[in-house]
């Protein structure tokens, strides 16, 4: 079958042999959202929920995202899971700059996302302070349905916001309010 | 070795050895607890660590307590110790001004000194003499500021979200 017969015949009738017609990225970000795989980055209790979350009663492998890399040069999203003292601040920091783009950041519980009950000299207040956050999930700690909840709207920003938006004016000027080149 | 100690056996040991100079003896719970001027610190653990029949070799825990009402006596130093043989505990107590927080340091007796040395000094500025590497070991090398004493509040007083009423207070 020649490419231009393909053309003339109906899309449908395509589709029933298994042709698909879509968009490279679209394929990739399909893929890339099938396949997000966490670091590991548990500070607290809130990471035995973490754990929790990829045990066979929850089991996050059904979305593709059972493996916690140990490495961050393999991981796709960071879940700060725990209260942030600032001086692990650089450390979390490091780790973020080291995984390969195109990356997120799941803030888990109300420590991470607001200092929580540890409003004092040592946490730092906010981790949206140290990286950019993209989905905070709230909790004390959050069960392991709402971690997934948070991994499935990563999964929604990677299929339908094009990676390209990380080269916007306004990303740009995002990266620029942290320091990041 | 004295495998039955007991406190009022300890306290006639030290006032046989140290006379006046270890006073303010209690009980708190049945744990024996006294205090010696600062400059005798070394002798005071030497004597409980070294004698045949005290043997205090194991530091429990070692601490600060800032009282900002006591006007020449602000830090206290606070020794644990364990006689693991006989299973008995003591609590001993030096104080300093808060002006020259000046406090012999313990790790030539424990080693284990060393790292909570450096934490007492990190919260409450305890200047620990003699000791080999006295710097921050918690909080961030920057702060220039000891967080545990009083007159620093614990919470951040630049933050407007946290309302007092939900906090159970005001």
């Amino acid at each position: 079958m020649a490419l231009k017969d393909l053309f003339e015949r109906d899309v449908q009738e395509l589709e029933r042999e298994g042709i698909l017609f879509t968009t490279l990225e679209k394929l990739v970000a399909w893929g890339r959202s099938n396949s997000l795989w966490p670091a590991t980055f548990g500070l607290a209790c809130c990471a035995i929920e973490m754990m929790a979350s990829t045990d066979a009663r929850n089991d996050l492998a059904r979305f593709g995202s059972e493996v916690f890399r140990a490495s961050p040069r393999q991981a796709d999203v960071m879940i700060v899971a725990g209260r942030l003292s600032k001086k692990m601040a650089p450390v979390m920091r490091r780790v973020w700059e080291q995984m390969p783009d195109p990356k997120w950041v799941i803030s888990m519980g109300a420590c991470a996302s607001s200092g929580g009950m540890f409003n004092n000299y040592a946490i730092v207040q906010n981790v949206d302070s140290v990286v950019p956050v993209d989905v905070y999930v709230p909790g004390c700690p959050p069960r392991p349905e709402a971690i997934i909840d948070g991994v499935m709207r990563i999964q929604d920003l990677v299929e339908k916001k094009s990676i390209r938006r990380r080269e916007s004016e306004q990303y740009r000027g995002l990266l620029e309010s942290y320091g990041i080149q | 070795m004295n495998m039955n100690l007991s406190n009022e056996y300890v306290q006639q040991r030290l006032v046989e050895k140290f006379g006046d100079q270890v006073h303010s003896f209690e009980e708190p719970y049945g744990m024996l607890t006294f205090e010696a001027p600062k400059e005798l610190n070394l002798k005071v653990l030497n004597f409980l660590f070294d004698d045949v029949h005290l043997q205090y070799r194991f530091l429990t825990d070692l601490t600060g307590v800032h009282y900002p009402g006591q006007a020449g006596r602000e830090l206290a130093v606070v020794y644990h110790l364990h006689n693991l043989s006989a299973k008995h505990r003591i609590r001993f107590k030096v104080f300093t001004d808060i002006q020259t927080p000046d406090v012999y340091t313990a790790t030539g007796l424990f080693a284990t000194a060393n790292w909570m040395e450096r934490e007492t000094f990190d919260f409450y500025g305890v200047n620990f003499v003699g000791h080999p590497n006295l710097k921050r070991i918690l909080n961030v090398e920057e702060m220039d500021y000891f967080p545990l004493r009083k007159e620093f509040p614990l919470e951040d007083q630049t933050r407007i979200d946290k309302d007092d009423a939900m906090f159970g207070r005001g």
